[in-house]
């Protein structure tokens, strides 16, 4: 029994590193899941077959198995009802169920009979730390994505949580060589506690916008978290799933930060060197404001166009009347390419999801490398509801906070309709100098109504 | 001390998965960086596992543990079963166009 299960634990870490690499490309993505997620079944069916076959009680077996059945339906049933735009916050809730779990599960155990060894009370501490940290910075993470928490950057959160952090540091140290004198579990719940509230603290001064970055953060620390715990259980197939997550999840969180042109330590610290920019010196913008059936017959008029979508698209919900417009203006004869920027949307990826989902063609949607070099020879670049990654200032403006950012160069095109809400600035806080350039107009409204309108105008033509 | 030698093969094993983890996921196109995070987040359910050998241990009267132990069964099946679910999800509609 033991050489099947080690051998089964074996072919699941096998396809777990499999899936992780195919899911690292394009055309092999959908069997990459479907072969970790085999591997997954694979790993709790052989541990739970070994309950049934050791001497388990059938309390215990009942309720893994309930749980096991309740968690399986319930996220089944979540990411079937899951809005495509609200899916970055279900990832992140997921990642903190994996979190709870950790930190559960470290709860129980220092609540055994067992006499552990110093190093073990260690590992068995960082796994709940790690987990607690996980778990209520991905509810935070959620709660900002859903837009149901702000961001707060005033100075107690930074004090306090690094306050916290030497408290976590010390109190481990205390615990392990039990310098307080009391039961392992009080220690253990004392840091749950304090690894939550630090969890929180931690992501309460990141920015919304740089949330994908720490989602994808704190799933390697669950990662981490099950490593942990995969060292004080002696199985490998959780140390190996936890490591394997962690490390290409660090890397993952590197690489989204390049691909934003962040550091990881401005994100993490909340800052967007906003000192940099002195308010004395903005110029009034001289804007040319358009009208929606001004727009309807540019883009008529238009042979090849280029929509450049962007978070307000993702926020108004506008990628099915986006669809629309495009097939109105590609069965009048017009050429029309999605151009998308690394990090449209709310993740990287997350705006070619959502207008797949819209049932955009693949073919239809450009990624920015591919076609940044022909921008000129696009006759109109519709903007929607993108502004930072238009910002010629990103090129050509060393003082600006996004200088050295790759852009979309919508300049280079002969006429530019940006779809806005109001006069706001993008999440960097910059004036867009493309408002200057000749030819470039602006659509006031929500992306959404203002799309609905040229798509009827344009009906009409 | 001999307890920590012991613990030598786990360390080998952790830094040799440390290492794969990096090289598996180089090269990959920012369109993919969602789905795979969010397959990366289902993987790291697999704490689920030790959530069910920790179940083991507790004895079948003691309650308070066995519902602890429980919910973190159940919440560590949700990461699973969500995180995959949601992953396929948003391959669905990739493959769906590129054909």
């Amino acid at each position: 029994m033991t050489l099947l299960l080690e051998g089964g634990y074996f072919l699941s870490i096998l396809s777990f590193l499999g899936g992780l690499k195919y899911l690292s490309k394009p055309k092999k993505a959908k069997l990459g899941n479907t072969l970790a997620a085999s591997g997954m079944i694979l790993a709790l069916g052989l541990t739970v077959v070994s309950s049934i076959m050791g001497t388990l009680p059938y309390t215990n077996l009942i309720i893994i198995l309930g749980a096991l059945l309740g968690g399986t339906l319930l996220g089944k049933y979540m990411s079937k009802k899951v809005e495509m735009t609200a899916m970055p916050q279900l990832v992140s809730l997921f990642n903190a169920t994996g979190g709870a779990c950790a930190f559960l599960l470290g709860i129980v155990e220092s609540n055994q009979e067992a006499v552990f060894e110093k190093w073990q009370i260690l590992v068995l501490l960082l796994g709940v730390i790690t987990g607690a940290i996980a778990a209520s910075g991905s509810v935070v993470a959620y709660r900002k994505l859903a837009g149901k928490t702000k961001d707060k950057r005033s100075n107690w959160v930074n004090v306090f949580s690094k306050a916290l952090l030497l408290f976590l540091c010390v109190f481990t140290v205390a615990a392990v060589f039990n310098w307080l004198d009391i039961s392992l579990m009080m220690y253990t719940i004392i840091m749950v506690s304090a690894a939550l509230m630090y969890g929180v603290l931690f992501v309460l001064p990141i920015g919304g916008a740089d949330m994908p970055v720490v989602i994808s953060l704190l799933n390697a620390v669950t990662g981490i978290a099950t490593a942990f715990s995969g060292v004080l259980y002696h199985n490998k197939v959780m140390i190996a799933g936890g490591i394997i997550v962690g490390a290409a999840g660090i890397l993952l969180t590197v690489l989204m930060c390049r691909a934003m042109n962040r550091s990881l330590l401005k994100v993490l610290t909340g800052s967007f060197h906003k000192s940099k920019v002195v308010v004395g010196e903005e110029k009034v913008q001289e804007i040319t404001e358009t009208s929606v059936s001004e727009t309807a017959l540019q883009l008529s008029m238009a042979n090849k166009i280029a929509i450049i979508p962007g978070y307000g698209l993702a926020v108004a919900q506008a990628q099915h009347l986006c669809q629309q417009l495009e097939k109105l203006l590609s069965d009048k004869g017009g050429v029309v390419h999605y151009i998308i920027h690394p990090v449209a949307g709310r993740m990287p990826g997350h705006m070619n999801v959502l207008l797949a989902e819209a049932s955009v063609e693949y073919d239809a949607l450009k990624e920015m490398d591919e076609v940044n070099d022909e921008m000129s020879s696009y006759d109109i670049a519709l903007i929607i509801g993108a502004n930072d990654v238009v910002n010629p200032a990103a090129e050509n403006n060393p003082d600006s906070p996004i200088y050295g950012m790759p852009i979309i160069k919508a300049y280079n095109c002969a006429a530019s309709v940006i779809l806005k809400r109001s006069m706001n600035r993008g999440y960097a806080g910059v004036q867009n100098e493309l408002f200057d350039e000749d030819g470039c107009k602006l659509l006031f409204g929500d992306a959404k109504d203002s799309l609905q309108q040229i798509v009827n105008q344009l009906k009409l033509i | 001390m001999s307890a920590l030698l012991e613990q030598l093969d786990s360390l080998y094993f952790i830094v040799f998965c440390i290492f794969i983890g990096i090289e598996i996921i180089t090269n990959v196109p920012a369109i993919l960086h969602t789905p795979l995070m969010s397959g990366a987040n289902a993987i790291s359910g697999v704490i689920t596992v030790g959530a069910i050998l920790m179940l083991h241990k507790v004895e079948a009267n003691d309650y308070v543990n066995l519902i602890i132990g429980g919910i973190a069964v159940f919440l560590g099946a949700l990461n699973i079963s969500g995180g995959f679910f949601v992953t396929n999800r948003m391959l669905a509609m990739f493959n769906s166009k590129s054909k």
